[in-house]
């Protein structure tokens, strides 16, 4: 099955089995952007396990959602988009926003409450946002960005700005009420909206099994006359192929597409989880398809970088993330007398 | 010269123990009685409540449901309706927001719309409040807004006691009951009786006796206004503290009482001031004979005017705090205004 037919089928396939070589995928990805995926894949793995030290030193005040195992989705799908294009983030957002282009320095002193973050020190780990950089908001609530995604599709469509709005959630979140509303409004006015479900397996720490009618969340497309599919979610080079071409067909003005992204969080859902519901078998098979060294060996394999080169890559990165930490532990804590600042707006925005 | 009183020393329990509990003392009197909820099976609730119900229960009864709040709520209506006796358990009390069109349009008015001829035994577990850094999106008091729906009972248990006791009572009261639990009372140990006693709903409890000053509050301000009392009394300041423990009903006449004693009161509760609990508290005192009785004006403190933030020193500052208490009613009992 190429690339170009696979939106058309309604079908799902959850395939990448085939030899890199062989494979049309690795073909769309130019050397560099080789290299710079694989560059913030590192970015969002380091990130998080550091992320996930500093909260064991007592530096974060909180909880957090870890989505290391997952990088491939954030990174495959949002290096197919254009910088002015938006994504709509979820609780587990570390990701999406770095690779939408987030200064790691920013989330860090977010993460530590500090003024210099994204959000001055307001929203913590699971409220980054950066609107200016397309980037509309991780989110607490579950599925509470699938109807936002709604809206920045239709203002894009209203605009003509030939903007292209991608909506990740979870395979939980595709459980609430505002997943079905969502992709019916999507449908039925054509909007240029990609959703994409990130099926880790779990919600918390309900099994999909337990919680979803149908296996494959990508089914669901079928109730909203949207192409649906299925891919293997730890495939960068699959994802960005999927990504491509749903959000050509967006961006045509012939409508929303629903991908569904096979993939595991390796770490509990929340700092608290003492994983309970899942067996260490299954969390070990899945620390073996690492999405990272798996897109390594494969470029590797296809002769398209040399170890040498992915090397510098990982000591740049290791410097990247020592110095974002330097910054956000040195950066001031926000002044408590501005507590009740931006409760309000003052002015109406004014938007490209 | 001493006599000493000796009394049966009493077992304790953690406020989410107590809950547990009570929980499982319904489940066995009573086969109509089970719950649902997110992650309440085998991971035991997002903050320990329910334990290992599932095990002694099965998932028959205590029900992991999909992240479908508005389904879940609707479901316990329905449930209700038609004979059974179902205890929700919302994650975090700001996902109420999800399923409020059940709990307002439907749970709340279905007796009275249908004329008397039905009933929605409904309860509804959830936990408010700040201190756990959790931000704008899991942080919330929303007790308020439900305190505003007739056929509606909302209760606000501060200790481990009232845990029990309370849960009790709203599983065999005929009406919706919404218990907003507090986060950070899960881990608070107190004495909990062994058998399955009730707690009225729509009664304050007297925390405190004192004369000077009458402080009314909800929840975890009740906790911390009785922390500030006892720094008050080092003072010589004898404050009074009343715990609301139902919003709605409200159990204004305890509060009357109080305020003819004291002559000053003061209204703590972490919800918004703006249009708050507080708000009714002062209306009920300010329409009453207790009116006369003031000596000086009515002080609130309540949340400030904002989402709840996720910096530590900012999401304190959003909040009443002990010192705040402290300096609130002191300026208040000497000064005659805050
Ligand atoms: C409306 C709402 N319900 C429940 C929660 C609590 N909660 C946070 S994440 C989560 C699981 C979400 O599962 P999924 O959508 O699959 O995302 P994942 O955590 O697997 O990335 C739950 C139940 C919430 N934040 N918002
Ligand atoms: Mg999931």
């Amino acid at each position: 099955m190429t690339s170009a037919t696979r939106l058309k089928d309604h079908a799902v396939s959850f395939s990448s089995s085939r030899t890199p070589n062989q494979r049309p995928e690795f073909a769309i990805l130019s050397d560099e952007e080789i290299g710079e995926s694989y560059r913030l894949m590192r970015l969002i793995r380091r990130f998080e396990e550091r992320a996930e030290e500093s909260y064991t030193r007592g530096l974060i005040h909180g909880t957090m959602h870890l989505s290391i195992g997952q990088e491939a989705v954030a990174v495959g799908i949002v290096g197919a988009l254009k910088p002015h294009d938006t994504i709509t983030s979820t609780h587990r957002g570390h990701g999406h926003s770095i690779a939408k282009g987030a200064d790691p320095a920013r989330m860090f002193a977010e993460f530590f409450g500090k003024s210099t973050g994204y959000c001055g020190g307001r929203g913590g780990s699971m409220h980054i946002a950066d609107v200016e950089a397309g980037n509309l908001g991780a989110n607490g609530i579950v599925g509470g960005g699938l109807p936002i995604a709604v809206g920045a599709g239709l203002s894009a469509k209203m605009r003509k700005s030939h903007q292209v709005c991608v909506c990740f959630f979870g395979d939980g979140a595709s459980n609430e009420g505002a997943f079905h509303e969502a992709l019916n409004m999507a449908s039925i006015w054509k909007l240029p909206v990609v959703f994409v479900c990130e099926n880790n397996k779990y919600g918390m720490s309900m099994d999909i099994s337990r919680a979803s009618a149908v296996p494959d969340i990508a089914k669901r497309a079928v109730a909203y006359a949207m192409p649906g599919i299925t891919v293997d979610g730890n495939d960068l080079a699959l994802t960005r192929a999927t990504a491509v071409e749903a959000i050509e067909r967006a961006r045509r003005g012939e409508g929303p597409t629903l991908i569904e992204c096979k993939t595991y969080r390796i770490r509990g859902h929340s700092k608290s989880d003492r994983n309970l519901y899942r067996t260490k078998e299954e969390i070990e098979s899945w620390r073996a398809q690492c999405p990272i060294e798996r897109f390594k060996a494969e470029a590797l394999d296809l002769g398209r970088i040399d170890a040498k080169a992915f090397d510098d890559i990982d000591a740049g990165v290791e410097a990247e993330i020592e110095s974002a930490i330097a910054f956000a532990i040195e950066s001031p804590m926000p002044d408590p007398t501005r507590l009740t600042d931006d409760v309000y707006a003052e002015s109406l925005p004014h938007h490209a | 010269m001493f006599t000493l009183k000796v009394f049966p020393i009493m077992r304790e329990l953690t406020y989410a123990e107590a809950i547990r509990e009570a929980l499982s003392q319904a489940m066995e009197a009573d086969p109509t009685v089970f719950t649902l909820g997110e992650d309440i099976g085998v991971y035991g609730g997002a903050f320990g409540v329910t334990g290992d119900l599932v095990h002694r229960f099965g998932t028959e009864r205590v029900i992991d449901t999909p992240i479908s709040e508005l389904g879940m709520a609707g479901a316990a209506v329905g449930a209700a309706l038609t004979g059974m006796k179902p205890v929700l358990e919302l994650q975090f009390s700001d996902f109420v927001t999800l399923a409020t069109e059940q709990i307002v349009n439907q749970a709340a008015k279905i007796r009275f719309m249908f004329g008397g001829k039905a009933s929605v035994p409904l309860v509804i577990r959830m936990p408010g409040g700040s201190g756990t850094g959790a931000a704008a999106q899991h942080s919330q008091s929303l007790e308020a807004w439900f305190g505003h729906i007739p056929g509606l009972k909302v209760v606000q248990p501060s200790t481990p006691h009232d845990a029990k006791g309370l849960l009790l009572a709203a599983i065999d009261d005929p009406n919706p009951v919404l218990i907003f639990e507090h986060k950070l009372l899960y881990r608070m140990k107190g004495p909990v009786p062994e058998e399955a006693y009730r707690e009225p709903i729509g009664k304050a409890a007297i925390r405190r006796e004192g004369r000077d000053v009458t402080i009314v509050a909800t929840s975890m301000m009740a906790i911390r206004s009785l922390a500030a009392a006892e720094r008050l009394a080092a003072e010589g300041i004898d404050a009074e503290v009343i715990d609301l423990r139902t919003i709605r009903p409200m159990d204004t006449e305890a509060v009357l009482k109080s305020v003819r004693k004291t002559s000053r009161l003061m209204v703590v509760y972490e919800g918004v001031k703006t249009l708050g609990v507080g708000a009714e508290v002062s209306a009920a005192v300010a329409e009453s004979d207790a009116f006369d009785f003031l000596d000086a004006p009515i002080v609130r403190l309540g949340g400030k005017d904002v989402p709840l933030p996720y910096n530590p020193i900012l999401e304190k500052a959003a909040v009443p705090q002990e010192d705040e208490i402290v300096n609130a009613a002191r300026r208040l009992v000497r000064e005659g205004r805050v």
